[in-house]
């Protein structure tokens, strides 16, 4: 077993509004290729993690550590603002829950994909169009789309360009906040099936916010049960569904069917 | 552990706290010990809640050991590894080399074929897409599931139909250690005469198996060795 240098390195990480607690004493690493899901009931502070992990809103206690492609690992609290959003637009990824705080509804599909890869530096146009067509390919919308805007998409589609648009500069982490809970059940078997190989198949590190126990058992490898703001349990996926140790996680569990 | 012991379990204990029922304790294994060289089969005897699923469970990483030791030895290298004490990844990366295991139901996955649930554990050692599937038309052809099939995701099968996947599934890849859960329980005589052929060449191979088989004539078969198990009764605790 080759024991890898994590990717991320999260260390009693805090985030406060006001006097509330948004999130507190978190700590964990991610390996690369890892999937990890936050779980948790709304409110419990899953976004709020996700968005002070991404470096969104700053951290009020802690430090995140990330193994950078040139510099290695570094606190990014350190990072100049100009190398955050440099992160954002490349290495990172992030995919909301609603399509439209992700993508620009009213560009085309093909300007949706290729912007991201113009900040890597690739500006040949037809190469853009054609990785463009590849990726619409690979989330399996019709390539006749691709000047198409996506206010003209389904909903199942336009989260499906969103992994598009995310993952076509080959990112090694990718924040994901609930991506399937706005999807009709009948497509989000399409939508995670689809996400599951393309993670794999790149093996991209994921931190995915999810209530739903059922996508965190189809998806990840490992588990943070959070509640007010704190992880109260953490573990391989499948153990912790199967014999959660902590009293909420023991409730949560036994309050969803087939999880 | 002697070379050929691939899997040496030493005072295993499992209880389950119920804290949605009062906080009422469980125990359910205790003081359990045994070792499994290559080449064995190992049956797991005793009644209906007795603990063997939670014990094959246990040494999967699937339930977290209460105390004791699983140490296991990691496929191709020395390095031993406890379950009971391991990381996530750790775990992941001994079912991905060492242990397979063979549940009493199939989890299907949205939208994926037969087929190619029975490929992936290969695929996951790092055989090609082709070559994994081919051998996953021979173990399905060997388990009779017809061809029309194969290429259809498991969901609505039969269950018969979706345990033969499992089977193949969890023979593909060749696995060092090999837990199976009643993988038996819903076939009829024809393809539990398979199953007995793939448990016995697997040891002939040199896996260490354990198992648990509802049928006494299946139990006959395969075993090298049992080991029994009795529910923890309420005398047994006080005393
Ligand atoms: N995840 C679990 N949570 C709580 N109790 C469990 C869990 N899994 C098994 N048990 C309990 O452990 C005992 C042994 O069950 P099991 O291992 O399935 O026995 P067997 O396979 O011998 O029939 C039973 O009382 C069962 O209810
Ligand atoms: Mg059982």
């Amino acid at each position: 077993m080759k024991p890898a240098i994590p990717l991320l390195q999260v260390k009693d990480l805090a985030k406060f509004y006001g006097n509330r607690v948004g999130c507190e004493q978190v700590s964990f690493n991610l390996y690369p290729g890892e999937v990890l899901c936050v779980a948790g009931e709304s409110g419990s502070g899953k976004s709020t993690l996700l968005n002070t992990l991404a470096f969104h809103q700053r951290p009020d206690a802690g430090s995140i550590r990330y193994d950078l492609r040139e510099e290695g690992v570094t606190d990014l609290a350190t990072l100049p603002d100009a190398r955050l959003r440099e992160l954002w637009r490349t290495d990172w990824g992030f995919v909301r829950q609603n399509p439209a705080d992700g993508l620009r509804m009213r560009v085309s599909a093909g300007a949706n994909i290729g912007e991201r890869l113009m900040a890597v530096g690739d500006r040949h146009y037809g190469d853009i169009r054609g990785v463009a067509k590849d990726w619409l390919q690979r989330v399996e919308i019709d390539e006749t789309r691709l000047d198409d805007a996506p206010s003209s998409f389904s909903g199942g589609m336009r989260q499906r360009l969103q992994i598009a648009r995310n993952l076509v500069t080959e990112p090694r982490l990718v924040f994901m906040d609930e991506p399937t809970a706005g999807l009709d059940v009948s497509v989000q078997a399409r939508f995670l099936d689809l996400l599951r190989r393309l993670v794999a198949e790149l093996r991209i590190a994921v931190i995915l916010v999810t209530h739903d126990l059922a996508v965190a058992r189809l998806l990840a490898h490992r588990l943070i049960v959070m509640r007010h703001g704190r992880i109260v349990e953490t573990g391989l996926t499948d153990q912790l569904l199967d014999d959660p140790q902590h009293p909420y996680t023991q409730l949560l569990v036994s309050s969803v069917l087939n999880a | 552990m002697h070379e050929p012991t691939l899997l040496s379990v030493r005072h295993l204990g499992k209880h389950f706290t119920l804290h949605t029922q009062g906080g009422t304790t469980m125990p359910v294994l205790d003081e359990i010990s045994f070792e499994v060289a290559r080449g064995e089969c190992l049956v797991l005897d005793g009644p209906s809640g007795a603990g063997k699923s939670t014990l094959l469970r246990c040494l999967y990483g699937n339930y977290l050991a209460s105390s004791g030791e699983i140490q296991v030895r990691e496929a191709g290298g020395l390095m031993r590894i406890d379950v009971a004490q391991a990381t996530p990844q750790q775990i992941i990366e001994l079912r991905r080399t060492t242990i397979s295991y063979v549940s009493q139901f199939l989890r299907v996955i949205p939208r994926v074929s037969a087929i190619d649930i029975v490929a992936e554990p290969l695929q996951a050692l790092g055989r090609d897409a082709g070559a994994a599937r081919d051998k996953a038309a021979v173990l399905l052809a060997r388990l009779n599931l017809p061809e029309r099939l194969w290429h259809l995701p498991p969901a609505t099968f039969s269950g018969g139909e979706q345990q033969r996947v499992n089977v193949a599934r969890g023979f593909i890849a060749e696995k060092p250690i090999m837990l199976l859960d009643e993988p038996t329980a819903s076939l009829d005589a024809a393809n539990r005469a398979v199953v007995v052929a793939m448990i016995r060449e697997a040891c002939l191979r040199g896996a260490a198996v354990v198992g648990i088989f509802h049928d006494a004539e299946v139990r006959d078969a395969v075993a090298t060795r049992r080991l029994p198990l009795s529910p923890i009764v309420a005398e047994q605790l006080a005393a």
